[in-house]
C-alpha cells in the first residue's frame, strides 16, 4: 500500500528513532565502559565517551574467563542445536504435510502446544531425563513388566542409565526439538500446490527424494531464517547450560561465563566492581550472534516473509 | 501396446460417491479426449489411471496389466499438469531431465536426450532460464518435454490448455495433436472445453456427475447425442429444446403451445409420451411471422461476424438460431421459424434418453394401424 501522508512519515520516524535509541543507549554505554579504566568506569557522572583502555580491558577479560575453550564450547553447541533443529523441523513437518496417517493432526496440535513449554517451566524434569536420558524407558520397561521379565529369566537386574550432563549431547539435545521450527516449514510446505508433488511422483521420485531435490531447495530461505534464530537463541542459553554443566572448564559456554564478570558481592567481595572488564567480554559474546544475523539478513528477511518470488 | 481397459471402477472419498461403475476401453495409440463440466469427476478418472489417486473398486489395466496397486512411476505413464507443475527451482533443463536424473540414466545421455526433447518442442534456447521466466505458452512447453522425454507408453493430459490465451491454445492444440501423430503413444486427455474435444479426439467420452454419458467419435456425438445432457452440452450455441408429447397416430410431436411438429420418420415411442424436441441453432431459418412452423418473439440479436446469432422466445422458452443473413427484425417483435426437421433428435421427457427413429420394418407394420 504506497500513500502519500507527510504527518503520519514524521509520526512513525519519530518512533522508529526513539525505538533505535533505546536499543543503541545500553550498547553505547557498554561500549563506553569496555574502553575506560577500574577508576573511569566507577566515577560519577557516568562518562559518555570512550576511553583507551579497549584492548587492555578484552585482553584482560579475555585471560580471566578463559574464553577461547568456551568460544569452541558454545560455537559446537550452538551450531548443534542450528542443525538438530533445522533437521527435526524440516523431516517433522514433511511428515505432518505430506503423509496422510492416523493422528496427524492430533499430533501437530501436540508439538504445537509445547510452544508454551519452554524450556524455563520444564527444567526440572528435563535435567532428570539429562542425568540418565533413558529413564522414560526404564520406566516403560518396569511398568509393562518387560525388567521383571528378564529379571526372571535371565537373574539380570534391567537398570538402564545414559548420563547427559557435562557432555555436548547433553547441551544440544533439550534444545533440539522446536515447535517453532515446525510450524515455520509446516506453513512453507502447506503453500506446495499439489501438483509439484503429483508431478515428481509422475517422474518417479520417492518421498526422501522429493523431500531432498525438492522441498529442501526450495525452503533455502526458511533455513536460513530458523538457523538464524536458532543460532542467537543457542548462543544465549544461559539457565541450561548453568545447570547441565558443573565441568566448566571443559563445557563451560559464554554467556554463562559472562555472567560471572558481572560483579556482585560474591565475586568482587566487596571490592570495586569490575565493570570495564564485564562490558568488554559483553562486547565480545555479542559479536557472533551479530555477524550471524548481519550475513544472513537478506535471507532471514524473505523467508519470514515467505513470498513465492 | 498401451491400451488401457477401465472395469466397473468406483471411487468414493468417505462416504461421498464420485465415479460409480465406470467402464471404458482405450484403444493403443488412441487419442480419447474426456469431456465434462467441472466436477463431473474426469479429472478423478484421469488420477486413478496415472495412480494418483487410488481406486474403490474395480480395475484399470494398461497394456494388459492390471495396475490397481502399481505406483505412478510403475505405470509407465505421463502426466501434463493445468498449472504445468514445473519445480520452480530448476531450470528447464533440469525439470525436462529429472524423471531421467531419478532413474538413473547417466548424465552424458541425459543432457542429449534434454536436448533433442527440447528441440522438438521448439525450447532449444531456453535450456538455462527458470520457470520463472518464461511465457505461459513456454512453461506449457516444458510441461509437455518432461511428459515426452520418458517415451512413456501414456500420456495423460489434465486441463493442460486452460490457462492459456485463447490464440495461444488453438496453437498448442495443433502441437499437441502433432507431438501425437509423431509419438503415437495412448493418450487421455480431459478438459471441458468442447472444442479441444471436438478437434483433438479420435474418439471422445462425455462424462455426467461420475458416469460416462457417451463413448463416440466427435462426428457420432454430434450427429446423434445418446441423451438430452450430451445433446446440450456439446455445440455452441448450445441445442434448443422444445417440450412436447408424441402423438403416434400423426407421427408428430404436440409442443406445449400447441404447435404441431410432423417428424419425417416413426420414432420409437408410444402415444402420448413426453417428449423433447431437440434441435441445432444452425438447422431452424427464419421465416415471416406466420409462415413457419411456430412463432417466436425477437429478444436479442448478437452478431459474431461471419453469422448472425438471434436469441428467440417460444412462450418462455429460450430458442435460439443462426443465419449467414442478415435482416432487419426488430426486438420484440414475432418472427416466423422453420425447423430443419432431418437433423432434429427427440429425446425422451422424462429420463433424456435418446428415442431413435424406427427402422424401415418396424415403420412398415405401424403402418396398418394407422
Amino acid at each position: 500500500m504506497i500513500e502519500r501522508t507527510p504527518i503520519l512519515n514524521i509520526v512513525t520516524h519519530v518512533i522508529l528513532i526513539f525505538g533505535l535509541i533505546l536499543i543503541l543507549v545500553p550498547i553505547w554505554l557498554a561500549f563506553v565502559g569496555a574502553t575506560l579504566t577500574l577508576q573511569e568506569v566507577n566515577s560519577a557522572p557516568i562518562e559518555l565517551w570512550p576511553g583507551d583502555q579497549l584492548f587492555v580491558n578484552l585482553r584482560e577479560a579475555w585471560a580471566i574467563s578463559d574464553f577461547g575453550q568456551k568460544f569452541i564450547n558454545t560455537l559446537i553447541v550452538a551450531t548443534g542445536v542450528v542443525l538438530g533443529k533445522i533437521t527435526l523441523a524440516c523431516i517433522t513437518a514433511f511428515a505432518l504435510v505430506f503423509f496422510n496417517f492416523r493422528g496427524r493432526m492430533l499430533i501437530f496440535w501436540m508439538i504445537f502446544i509445547t510452544l508454551m513449554l519452554p524450556l524455563e517451566v520444564r527444567i526440572v524434569p528435563t535435567y532428570a531425563v539429562a542425568a540418565n536420558a533413558l529413564t522414560p524407558f526404564q520406566t516403560i520397561m518396569d511398568w509393562t513388566g518387560i525388567s521383571w521379565l528378564i529379571n526372571a529369566v535371565s537373574g539380570v537386574e534391567v537398570s538402564l542409565e545414559w548420563n547427559l550432563l557435562n557432555s555436548y549431547t547433553g547441551l544440544i539435545l533439550p534444545l533440539v526439538a522446536t515447535a517453532t521450527g515446525t510450524f515455520l516449514y509446516r506453513q512453507f510446505f502447506l503453500t506446495i500446490p499439489d501438483e509439484l508433488v503429483e508431478a515428481a511422483r509422475m517422474d518417479g521420485a520417492g518421498p526422501l527424494r522429493f523431500l531432498w531435490d525438492v522441498l529442501i531447495p526450495l525452503s533455502k530461505t526458511n533455513i536460513a531464517a530458523l538457523a538464524t534464530i536458532m543460532f542467537v537463541y543457542a548462543w544465549n542459553q544461559y539457565l541450561w547450560p548453568l545447570l547441565v554443566v558443573t565441568d566448566r572448564a571443559n563445557y563451560g559456554m559464554v554467556v554463562v561465563q559472562l555472567s560471572d564478570l558481572v560483579p556482585d558481592q560474591l565475586t568482587t567481595g566487596g571490592g570495586t566492581p569490575t565493570w570495564h572488564l564485564a562490558m568488554a567480554a559483553t562486547l565480545v559474546v555479542m559479536l557472533p550472534p551479530i555477524l550471524i544475523v548481519i550475513l544472513m539478513q537478506r535471507w532471514f528477511v524473505r523467508g519470514l516473509i515467505n513470498t513465492d518470488k | 501396446m498401451a491400451e488401457i481397459a477401465i472395469r466397473n471402477v468406483t471411487k468414493t472419498y468417505g462416504k461421498t460417491t464420485i465415479m460409480e461403475g465406470v467402464n471404458l476401453d482405450i484403444h493403443d495409440g488412441e487419442f480419447v479426449v474426456i469431456l465434462g463440466p467441472s466436477g463431473c469427476g474426469k479429472s478423478t478418472l484421469l488420477r486413478l489411471i496415472a495412480g494418483l489417486e487410488e481406486i474403490t473398486a474395480g480395475e484399470i489395466a494398461i497394456g494388459g496389466e492390471i495396475v490397481n496397486k502399481l505406483e505412478p512411476r510403475e505405470r509407465g505413464c505421463a502426466m501434463v499438469f493445468q498449472n504445468y507443475a514445473l519445480y520452480p527451482h530448476m531450470t528447464v533443463a533440469e525439470n525436462i531431465g529429472y524423471a531421467l536424473k531419478v532413474a538413473g540414466v547417466p548424465k552424458a545421455e541425459r543432457l542429449a536426450r534434454v536436448a533433442e526433447t527440447a528441440k522438438s518442442v521448439g525450447l532449444g534456447d531456453f535450456l538455462d532460464r527458470k520457470p520463472g521466466q518464461l511465457s505461459g505458452g513456454q512453461r506449457q512447453r516444458v510441461a509437455m518435454a518432461r511428459a515426452i522425454i520418458r517415451s512413456p507408453k501414456v500420456f495423460l493430459f489434465d486441463e493442460p490448455l486452460s490457462n492459456l490465451d485463447a490464440k495461444l491454445r488453438v496453437q498448442m492444440r495443433h502441437e499437441i495433436r502433432r507431438i501425437h501423430n509423431q509419438i503415437k503413444a495412448t493418450s487421455v486427455f480431459v478438459t471441458h472445453d468442447q472444442h479441444e474435444g471436438m478437434t483433438l479426439a479420435d474418439r471422445l467420452v462425455v462424462m455426467n456427475k461420475g458416469t460416462i454419458e457417451q463413448v463416440g467419435t466427435p462426428a457420432e456425438i454430434y450427429d446423434r447425442p445418446a441423451s438430452l445432457y450430451v445433446a446440450g452440452f456439446i455445440g455452441s450455441p448450445a441445442m434448443n429444446f422444445l417440450p412436447g408429447q408424441y402423438d403416434a397416430a400423426r407421427r408428430a410431436v404436440v409442443l406445449e403451445g400447441g404447435a404441431v411438429i410432423g417428424m419425417p420418420a416413426d420414432h420409437q415411442a408410444v402415444d402420448g409420451q413426453l417428449v423433447q424436441l431437440g434441435i441445432r441453432p444452425e438447422h431452424v431459418s427464419l421465416r415471416a411471422p406466420g409462415q413457419g412452423m411456430i412463432d417466436a418473439r425477437l429478444e436479442i440479436v448478437e452478431d459474431l461476424g461471419a453469422a448472425r446469432l438471434w436469441n428467440l422466445k417460444i412462450e418462455d422458452i429460450p430458442f435460439s438460431l443462426i443465419t449467414e443473413a442478415r435482416p432487419h427484425i426488430d426486438t420484440g417483435t414475432m418472427t416466423g421459424i422453420a425447423l430443419d426437421l432431418r437433423q432434429a433428435h427427440l429425446f425422451d421427457g422424462v429420463s433424456g434418453k435418446r428415442i431413435d427413429a424406427r427402422t424401415a420394418t418396424v415403420a412398415a407394420r405401424a403402418v396398418p394401424a394407422e
